[in-house]
């Protein structure tokens, strides 16, 4: 089954809120080799953490057509408006922004607006995904 | 008020290896546990290479230089502190990770570009295993106090 063109604009509900742990933060500064893992600002790669519990939800719906092993990272962004910090409370919504066909694959941008308890917008996250219609690899 | 660098500039170089036990570590940290960075049988089975490290670990380690340096900067007179507000990557190859060597990753972080009015400083990275590039277009944005 093909990538469900009605797929684009669809904004999916907001995640489950993410606690930002000392241990969350130490555990991912650690594995990504960072110089001062015990650093109270997490890495800035870490929001990859929510956008990935909100990319869950998009593909455990059976109605978008994506099968996951057919899916490739092509890119991923992140903008953030201050830094994330230990005792952050995140959610993410993931808003699909952009579908193209490249060949016989789908290049599909997922956006994933963080934020913090307050409500207040924190980050960014933007993946594309290119998603085959066959196997990916 | 920090100094801001020359265009062109080297910030940093840095060579670290990824090995079997960096994936495992990356794969609990992150919750991606797809098999792919962990399981050769399963890795072959898909057509890859071998074991291949998580795109997002290769991109969280090859910012780590602009981290770094980052923290090294001073704080502005009103504590405003130096932050990374924006980092992107394409992921164009993958790093296969040797079950007994593991994979050598090198990084150089250049200034590509400063913008004196917004402070904005656009470091480049370069970060190549097996001497091809694997992150194409990685671009870190510092706003510098």
């Amino acid at each position: 089954m093909p990538v469900n063109p009605e797929l684009l604009g669809r904004a999916f509900p907001a995640t489950a809120p993410i606690e930002v742990t000392a241990a969350s933060v130490h555990a991912f500064a650690t594995a990504v080799l960072a110089s001062d893992p015990d650093a109270s600002i997490a890495p800035p790669t870490y929001p990859i953490v929510v956008q990935q519990a909100a990319l869950d939800e998009l593909l455990a719906d059976p109605s978008t057509g994506i099968v996951l092993s057919r899916v490739v990272h092509g890119e991923q962004r992140f903008a953030t408006t201050r830094d994330i910090v230990i005792g952050d409370v995140l959610t993410g919504e993931l808003t699909v922004t952009a579908m193209r066909a490249l060949g016989p694959a789908t290049m599909l941008t997922a956006e994933t607006v963080v934020r913090d308890a307050a409500g207040e917008q924190v980050a960014t996250a933007t993946s594309v995904l290119v998603i085959g219609e066959e196997d990916a690899a | 008020m920090n100094a801001l660098p020359e265009s062109g500039a080297s910030l940093a170089e840095r060579t670290i290896r990824l090995t079997r036990a960096e994936l495992l570590r990356y794969a609990a940290a992150s919750g991606d546990h797809n098999q792919i960075h962990q399981d050769e049988t399963v890795a072959l089975a898909m057509g890859l290479p071998g074991v291949i490290a998580h795109g997002m670990l290769t991109m969280g380690a090859a910012v780590q230089p602009v981290v770094d340096w980052v923290a090294g900067l001073k704080p502005g007179a009103d504590g405003t502190r130096a932050r990374i507000v924006e980092y992107g990557v394409r992921f164009t190859r993958m790093v296969v990770v040797d079950a007994v060597e593991g994979a050598e990753v090198h990084i150089a972080a250049k200034v590509g570009a400063v913008d004196e009015s917004t402070r904005i400083v656009r470091v480049d990275l370069t970060v190549t295993a097996a001497e091809q590039t694997v992150l194409g277009k990685a671009q870190v944005r510092v706003a510098v106090p």
